[in-house]
């Protein structure tokens, strides 16, 4: 592919032509929080937490979905950007019912992190607190909805690269849900083959392994990056 | 330097915050030094004197929870929320989800091994209120601690911050934790 110059933050980053701009800046070792992003899967765009200052344009765009062209000017770290990500991450953390304390994922959890990252003390927004599901059916593996994130993570590996799309989301906005084929319980479902990368790859402490209880959970998201750089399919 | 006063007080949480705040041992006579305890779950005092700093546990889930907060609030220089549940309800504001009511139920009649029949107390408690929330929800807090519990060692920085009239810096990743 075709190199070209893309300015980051001032900063002259050459990348190829057909690059995000996420990949361009973290390339060039420029830091984005991301939550939806996963090496190797399909970008969406959903958390926007990587949204950056693109010049040119009024509107903040998501680094992740963004690709680059030519003398792009690219702005990463304004007070703007810091007080949308801020807000972003307490949402996320008022829109379900994120209770630390009590999580299998405490400690190695994505949500936690970006929350250091951003600076976040409290949540300034009032907690929601919906009524959300805990699908326990499956011997193995369960789904607490009060943990989602909504990233899809879990959609997206289980269809593009175990295959099977045992996941998919139903409703929208505020609303929206993670079901299990066709919303049935996931232990009834006839697509799921119990492989466990929605496990690895869940950012927080949404799906877990039953038999880990609170703050016992170690993810390896690395081994889904990997196992699809093997494979020489996905993105880099 | 006058000496300062300090206030530690217990709502809505399960005493580990205050656990954590024992914890910084040998410490504590640093900061006895700088200030005197005067209102604590260890002081016998019942209203909150006018003090210095207050460190305030636990959610707000039951009217007298309220009625002490803006008291506290009222008597307080500084305000700190101290550990999850008083800064974001944490544990006790799992109920929020079901509604009080189903919470008692759950609680006091349908649960596995009991009867069903069982009353559910209503003389002599406090009255609860129908959703807990933090502390920031009903006063200005002036410093948040999340953690489940805050570490001894970030209780004991906060605390020799304040009594040196300096700025905590809290918002840096580094000392933020939850759970």
């Amino acid at each position: 592919m075709a190199a070209l110059e893309i300015f980051v933050n001032d900063r002259k980053v050459a990348c190829e032509s057909g690059a995000t701009v996420l990949q361009a800046c973290r390339a060039a070792g420029v830091n984005l929080p991301t939550l939806c992003h996963f090496k190797g899967l399909s970008e969406v765009g959903a958390c926007r937490l990587c949204l950056v200052e693109l010049e040119g344009s009024p509107r903040l765009a998501a680094a992740c979905t963004l690709h680059v062209a030519p003398n792009q000017r690219i702005r990463t770290d304004t007070e703007r950007l810091r007080r949308y990500r801020r807000m972003t991450v307490e949402l996320l953390f008022s829109e379900r019912n994120h209770v630390c304390s009590v999580c299998s994922a405490n400690g190695d959890c994505e949500l936690q992190e970006l929350g250091y990252a951003v600076g976040m003390d409290h949540v300034r927004f009032p907690f929601l607190n919906p009524i959300c599901n805990l699908d326990a059916s499956k011997s193995e593996f369960a789904i607490d909805h009060n943990r989602c994130v909504l990233c899809t993570r879990c959609v997206r590996v289980c269809a593009e690269v175990e295959g099977a799309h045992n996941w998919d989301v139903q409703g929208r906005g505020f609303l929206s849900r993670i079901v299990s084929d066709l919303n049935q319980p996931w232990a009834e479902s006839t697509t799921c083959t119990t492989c466990g990368k929605c496990i690895d790859v869940c950012p927080v402490g949404a799906l877990w392994p039953k038999h880990k209880a609170q703050g016992q959970f170690e993810k390896r998201p690395e081994f889904v990056s990997e196992l699809i750089a093997k494979r020489g399919r996905g993105r880099p | 330097m006058s000496k300062k006063r300090i206030a530690t007080v217990w709502l809505g949480g399960c005493s580990g915050c205050h656990m954590s705040l024992l914890d910084i041992d040998e410490r504590i006579l640093e900061v006895a030094k700088l200030a005197d305890i005067v209102k604590s779950p260890v002081v016998d005092v019942k209203e909150c004197p006018e003090v210095d700093i207050c460190l305030v546990e636990g959610a707000v889930y039951a009217r007298e929870h309220l009625e002490e907060l803006e008291h506290l609030r009222k008597s307080s220089r500084v305000l700190v929320a101290l550990g999850d549940c008083a800064v974001n309800g944490n544990v006790p504001a799992m109920r929020n989800r079901v509604g009080l009511q189903a919470a008692l139920e759950r609680a006091y009649r349908a649960f596995e091994t009991g009867d069903g029949a069982g009353p559910v107390p209503s003389v002599g408690v406090t009255a609860l209120l129908e959703r807990v929330t933090p502390l920031h929800a009903h006063v200005k807090v002036d410093y948040f601690l999340p953690g489940c519990p805050p570490s001894a060692d970030l209780i004991h920085f906060v605390l020799v911050e304040l009594l040196h009239d300096r700025v905590p810096d809290l918002a840096s990743g580094a000392k933020l934790k939850y759970g």
